[in-house]
C-alpha cells in the first residue's frame, strides 16, 4: 500500500465551481473520458470511467447519482444500468464493473488519480 | 442409498424437469443423459419467441454449469442408437457404451409429415427444434407468402412466426372444419378467423393439400379440389408422432399408432425402463403438452426411489395467446344436450366468443371456451377442475369479469387449500398461501422463487399474484406502494405534502421529508410534482440533477449520446417558412429528420453543445419547446376539421391549438397525449389518447383514459354534446384529479382501470363534481397555464442553465469524439451499438 500511494500521479482536473452539486461532469483527462460525482450532502467525490459498459456508451456523468442504504451510486440514463461508485460494481445484477479513481481537492481545485 | 446408475435417453423439457426431481430425491446415484441435438435441453414451449424477442440464451433451461453442480453427465449430439434388455446397457452413436440400472426414455416426438408429393421439396420446413427455426429464419428472408399445414395449436404457432419473421401473407391449411379442432368449437374458430384475418393470415379449412407444387423448390400447393395458391415457404405442423423407434426395436410394448405403453408408475413393459412425455402412451393417450409431462416425470422419479405416486391422466385445458387473442379451452369443451346445457356469448362486434357447458342440474361447470377475452380462464378452470358449486344464474360466470364492481381475487377464497393453481409445476393454492405467511414472501418475485410456481408456461402469473395480494390482504398487511427507501410515502401523499409544505427544490423535499441521498427512482417522481405544483423552470434551484436524463438537458437521449429536438407545433399546423427553417437547422447542424406520430417534426443526431444553438435559432423563427423530453403534455393531433374537410363538423384545428397551448409544458405522473377530430370519422385518433375530443352536430364528446403503446386502450366517453368551454372545464378538473392521485409513471388508461367506480365514479367527480374540487383544480390549473414559459426561451438566455450543455467540462469548445455515425437513405443514423456492446 505505502509504495502505491507514494506512486499515485495526481491530475489537475478541473475547478469545483466547474462541477455541480449532487450530480456529474466529464472530464477530458489524458484523452480518457471520466465522470466526476459529488454528493454535496456528504461532501464526497467519486471519479469513474464515463463509458457504461452495457452498450458502450460515453453517458454515465449524466447520470444520476444517489445512495442504496450507504452506499453512493449512479444510474445510466439509456437503461438504469447503477454502479457503486466506491467499488465500482454493478448493482442491478449485471456482471459489468466499471473502473474508479481516486480523487482529491485541495484550494478549490479537483485532482485524479488515474494510474490506481 | 444404494447407488445406481439412472439413464435418460433425451435431453428434452420433460428429461430436464425428470433429472431435477430425481437429483432432489436422490443425491447418490449416477445420472446420465443421452441428448441428440448439439445444445442442451431449452424452452420449446416458447419457441415462437425465439423469432420475435428472445435469444437461444434466453431459452435454455439451466446454465451450462448447473449439470456439473447436480453430477449429471451430459453427452450432447450424441443419441443413443440401441438398448440391450438383457445386459442392461446402451450404445451410442458415438460408440459409448453403459450399463444401466433404470433407463428412462424421453425421446419426445417428431413431427408427423403426411405423405404429400413433393413434401422434400426446398422451402419446406417443419416447426419442433431450434435448428428448424434457424432453417426457417434463413430461408424466411426471400419469401413472400407464407403457409401452415395443420391449423392446430402448433400449426398457428408456426404461423404467427411467420408474420414475425416479416412474411406479408400466409395462409394456414386445415383439413377439419375448424381451426384448433382438439380445444375449440366451430364458432370458436370463426371468431378466430376473423382475427386472423385481420393479421393477414387466411385460413382454409376442409383443405387437403394433394400436391407441392415447384421444380427444386416449392412454388405453389394444389389440393384435391383442384385449387392451388402460390407459396414459397412452407412450414409442416400437421401433428406429432411419438419417437419410439429405440423401444420398438428392443422389443417394448407400443401401441397401434405408436407410443410406448406405460402403465400409471410411468413403466413399460420392461420393468427397469420407464418412459415420460410426448414417447409415453398413458392409457391410449399421447400428451402433446408440458404439463402432463412434467408430471410424469415427478411420477417417475417416485417410481424409480421406490415412492408410490401414479399418473391418471391430465388436465388438457390450455389457455394461450395467439397473435394478441385470447385463446382458452378448458374442462370438456364440447360437452352438449343431453349430458349438458351451454350458455352461449358470441359477440362478433367486439370479436369475443365464449362457451359454458354446465351439468344438467345446473350446479356445475364442466367446461368451456373462450376466444378473444379469457382473463377468467384461471377461475373457471378452478370452478372446474375442483367441482365448484356455480351461482344459480351461471350466466354471470361469462359477464361477470366486466363488472367493475367486482372486487379483484373475488372467489379466491372459496377455492379448496388443495386446488392446482400452477399445473406446471404442480403447485397448490395451500403452497402459495404458505409462502406468503409462513415465508414471507410478499411479491410474484419472492412466492415464484419459493415455489416455481409460474415458471414454466406462466399462465397462472395473474392469480399467483392475485392469491399474494389476497392472503396478504387477510393478514391485515397493508399493501402500500411507498415510492423508494428514501421516502416512505406513496405518490400521492409526497404530493399533497410538498403543497402543504410549500417545498420548491427537490433538496428541501429531502430535507424535511426524506432520508439518505435519494436514488434514480425518487428523484424524478419528486421532480415532476414540483413542476405540476409549481411549474417553474425544471432546471432552477438545484433541481436540475434531479431531472431524467431527458428533462435534465431538455432534448431526448438517443444512441451514441446525442439528443433528438422537437419544436412544438400546435395542432400540427406549421406555416411554410417556419417549415424552411426546420429544413436550415437541420441542415446546419447536419442532423436525421423525420416526422412523428404526433404531428410534428423530430431533428436527431445533435451534439449536446449544439443544443442551445440550435434553440436560439428555432425561437427566433417562433418556435418552443414540444416536451417530447418530459412527462408532460406532447401533442395534441388534429385533422383538418371543417375548414377544408368536406365532412368537418366543426374547426378541430383550431381547437386543437386552443388545447395545445392551454397545457403545453403541463407535467404529469406520465406523458398526455391528445387529439382533436372534426366528426365522427375520427381521422386524429381522439379515442386512443388520455383525453380526445370528437366533433358532434351539437358541440363536442370528451372521451378520456385511451392509449396506443404496448396495451392499447380505447378512451371512454366522460361527456358528450359540450360547448367547448365545457369541454376545457371538465378537462381541467380531469387532469388536475390525475396529476394529484396517479402513481408514479401511470398512464391515464391504468389510472382508469384501478379506479374503484370505473369511468362512472370518474364522471361523477369531474362532471357532477362529487367532490366538491371543482372550483379548486380548475382555479389551480389557470395557475399553472399562467406560469407557463417555454423552458428552452428561458435556458438559452441563462447562463447559469447554458454552460450545463458542454461534453467536458475542461475542454468546453470540444464535442464527444466518441460519437459516431452511418449513412443511410442519404441522412445519418447512430452507429450501432450493438457491434460496440460487451454483451
Amino acid at each position: 500500500m505505502e509504495t502505491l500511494a507514494t506512486s499515485t500521479s495526481w491530475k489537475l482536473a478541473c475547478r469545483v465551481e466547474d462541477t455541480i452539486a449532487n450530480g456529474g461532469v466529464c472530464l477530458k483527462l489524458e484523452d480518457q473520458q471520466i465522470a466526476l460525482f459529488y454528493f454535496k450532502r456528504r461532501n464526497e467525490w467519486y471519479a469513474t470511467q464515463n463509458e457504461c459498459p452495457h452498450k458502450r456508451q460515453m453517458i454515465l456523468s449524466r447520470g444520476m447519482i444517489g445512495s442504496l442504504g450507504d452506499q453512493p451510486k449512479v444510474a445510466c440514463p439509456f437503461h438504469k444500468k447503477t454502479f457503486a461508485l466506491d467499488t465500482g460494481e454493478c448493482i442491478s445484477g449485471d456482471e459489468c464493473a466499471i473502473k474508479t479513481y481516486r480523487v482529491k481537492i485541495e484550494d478549490g481545485l479537483v485532482y485524479i488519480a488515474l494510474n490506481n | 442409498m444404494k447407488q445406481k446408475t439412472i439413464i435418460i435417453i433425451g435431453n428434452g423439457m420433460v428429461s430436464h424437469k425428470f433429472c431435477e426431481k430425481i437429483r432432489k430425491k436422490d443425491k447418490v446415484s449416477k445420472i446420465v443423459v443421452f441428448g441428440e441435438e448439439p445444445i442442451r435441453a431449452y424452452d420449446r414451449v416458447h419457441l415462437t419467441s425465439y423469432f420475435s424477442d428472445k435469444t437461444l440464451n434466453q431459452l435454455y433451461l439451466a446454465e451450462q454449469q448447473w449439470y456439473a453442480e447436480n453430477d449429471i453427465e451430459l453427452h450432447l449430439n450424441n443419441p443413443v442408437t440401441a438398448i440391450n434388455r438383457n445386459k442392461k446397457s446402451v450404445i451410442s452413436s458415438k460408440g459409448l457404451q453403459l450399463d444401466y440400472d433404470f433407463l428412462v426414455l424421453a425421446t419426445g416426438s417428431a413431427a408427423f409429415v403426411p405423405p404429400i408429393p413433393g413434401v422434400d421439396k426446398e422451402g419446406v420446413f417443419l416447426y419442433r427444434t431450434i435448428q428448424d427455426l434457424d432453417l426457417i429464419k434463413a430461408y424466411a428472408i426471400h419469401a413472400k407468402k407464407g403457409a401452415v399445414i395443420g391449423g392446430g395449436l402448433l400449426g398457428l404457432e408456426a404461423a404467427k412466426a411467420l408474420v414475425d419473421l416479416g412474411i406479408e401473407e400466409s395462409t394456414v391449411i386445415e383439413f377439419a372444419p375448424r381451426l384448433m379442432p382438439r380445444q375449440i368449437d366451430d364458432s370458436a374458430s370463426r371468431t378466430l378467423q376473423t382475427k386472423l384475418d385481420n393479421l393477414r393470415l387466411t385460413c382454409l379449412l376442409q383443405k387437403s393439400t394433394s400436391q407441392v407444387l415447384g421444380d427444386d423448390h416449392i412454388t405453389g400447393l394444389s389440393f384435391s379440389d383442384n385449387t392451388q395458391i402460390d407459396v414459397d415457404i412452407l412450414i409442416i405442423s400437421a401433428g406429432i408422432k411419438p419417437r419410439d423407434e429405440l423401444a420398438t426395436a428392443c422389443g417394448l410394448a407400443t401401441g397401434p399408432r405408436g407410443g410406448i405403453i406405460v402403465d400409471e408408475t410411468m413403466r413399460t413393459s420392461d420393468p427397469a425402463i420407464l418412459a415420460i412425455g410426448e414417447c409415453a402412451l398413458s392409457n391410449d393417450m399421447i400428451y402433446g403438452l408440458v404439463a402432463p409431462g412434467y408430471e410424469m416425470a415427478e411420477v417417475a422419479a417416485c417410481t424409480i426411489c421406490g415412492e408410490e405416486k401414479s399418473f391418471n391422466g391430465f388436465d388438457m385445458s390450455t389457455k394461450l395467446k395467439l397473435m394478441g387473442v385470447d385463446v382458452a379451452s378448458f374442462g370438456d369443451p364440447f360437452i352438449a344436450e343431453p349430458h349438458a346445457r351451454t350458455i352461449l356469448l358470441d359477440d362478433a362486434h367486439k370479436g369475443v366468443y365464449k362457451r359454458l357447458n354446465i351439468s344438467a342440474d345446473g350446479k356445475r361447470l364442466l367446461g368451456g371456451i373462450l376466444v378473444g377475452e379469457a382473463s377468467s380462464y384461471n377461475m373457471l378452470l378452478q370452478t372446474v377442475n375442483n367441482n365448484m358449486p356455480i351461482p344459480a344464474d351461471p350466466e354471470v360466470l361469462l359477464l361477470g369479469e366486466k363488472n367493475n364492481s367486482k372486487p379483484a381475487g373475488s372467489g379466491l377464497e372459496s377455492l379448496p387449500d388443495s386446488a392446482l393453481i400452477c399445473s406446471c409445476e404442480g403447485i397448490t393454492k395451500a403452497q402459495i398461501c404458505d409462502a406468503v405467511t409462513n415465508q414471507g414472501c410478499d411479491d410474484f418475485a419472492g412466492v415464484s422463487k419459493c415455489t416455481k410456481a409460474g415458471t414454466g408456461c406462466a399462465g397462472c402469473v395473474p392469480m399467483v399474484k392475485d392469491l399474494i395480494a389476497h392472503t396478504m390482504k387477510q393478514q391485515g398487511k397493508y399493501i402500500r406502494a411507498t415510492i423508494c427507501e428514501h421516502f416512505n410515502y406513496s405518490r400521492q401523499e409526497l404530493y399533497d405534502l410538498v403543497k402543504i409544505h410549500q417545498l420548491k427544490s427537490y433538496d428541501e423535499v429531502l430535507d424535511s421529508v426524506g432520508k439518505g441521498d435519494g436514488c434514480e427512482t425518487c428523484k424524478p417522481i419528486v421532480a415532476s410534482i414540483l413542476a405540476s405544483l409549481w411549474n417553474e423552470m425544471i432546471l432552477g434551484r438545484g433541481n436540475d440533477v434531479v431531472q431524467d436524463s431527458n428533462d435534465r438537458f431538455l432534448a431526448n437521449i438517443q444512441r451514441g449520446g446525442t439528443y433528438s429536438v422537437v419544436p412544438r407545433v400546435p395542432g400540427g399546423e406549421i406555416h411554410p417558412d417556419k417549415l424552411i427553417v426546420i429544413g436550415q437547422v437541420a441542415k446546419r447542424y447536419g442532423l436525421y429528420t423525420k416526422i412523428t406520430g404526433g404531428q410534428r417534426i423530430d431533428l436527431f443526431g445533435a451534439h449536446l453543445n449544439d443544443l442551445p444553438a440550435i434553440w436560439e435559432e428555432l425561437i427566433a423563427a417562433g418556435f418552443e419547446s414540444g416536451h417530447a423530453y418530459g412527462k408532460a403534455l406532447r401533442t395534441v393531433k388534429s385533422c383538418v376539421g371543417s375548414t377544408w374537410c368536406r365532412f368537418g363538423l366543426h374547426d378541430s384545428v383550431s381547437f386543437a391549438i386552443q388545447i395545445e397551448e392551454r397545457y403545453r409544458g403541463l407535467r404529469s405522473p406520465h406523458k398526455l397525449k391528445s387529439a382533436v377530430s372534426g366528426c365522427v370519422r375520427e381521422c386524429a385518433e381522439a379515442q386512443s389518447k388520455d383525453f380526445g375530443i370528437i366533433a358532434t352536430e351539437k358541440g363536442w364528446n370528451l372521451y378520456v383514459c385511451g392509449n396506443g403503446g404496448s396495451k392499447p386502450q380505447h378512451a371512454l366517453l366522460l361527456a358528450s354534446d359540450i360547448d367547448s368551454a365545457t369541454c376545457i372545464q371538465y378537462i381541467d378538473r380531469f387532469l388536475l384529479f390525475y396529476i394529484r392521485t396517479a402513481d408514479p409513471l401511470t398512464r391515464t388508461a391504468t389510472w382508469l382501470n384501478k379506479m374503484e367506480g370505473g369511468i362512472d365514479y370518474l364522471r361523477n367527480v369531474v362532471v357532477n363534481d362529487s367532490l366538491g374540487m371543482a372550483e379548486t383544480w380548475e382555479k389551480e390549473m389557470q395557475e399553472l397555464v399562467d406560469a407557463y414559459e417555454c423552458e428552452w426561451k428561458v435556458a438559452v438566455r441563462d447562463p447559469e442553465i447554458r454552460k450545463r450543455f458542454v461534453h467536458f467540462v475542461n475542454a468546453p469548445g470540444e464535442k464527444d469524439n466518441t460519437v459516431r455515425f452511418e449513412t443511410l437513405r442519404g441522412q445519418k443514423k447512430a452507429a450501432d451499438w450493438n457491434t460496440l456492446a460487451t454483451h
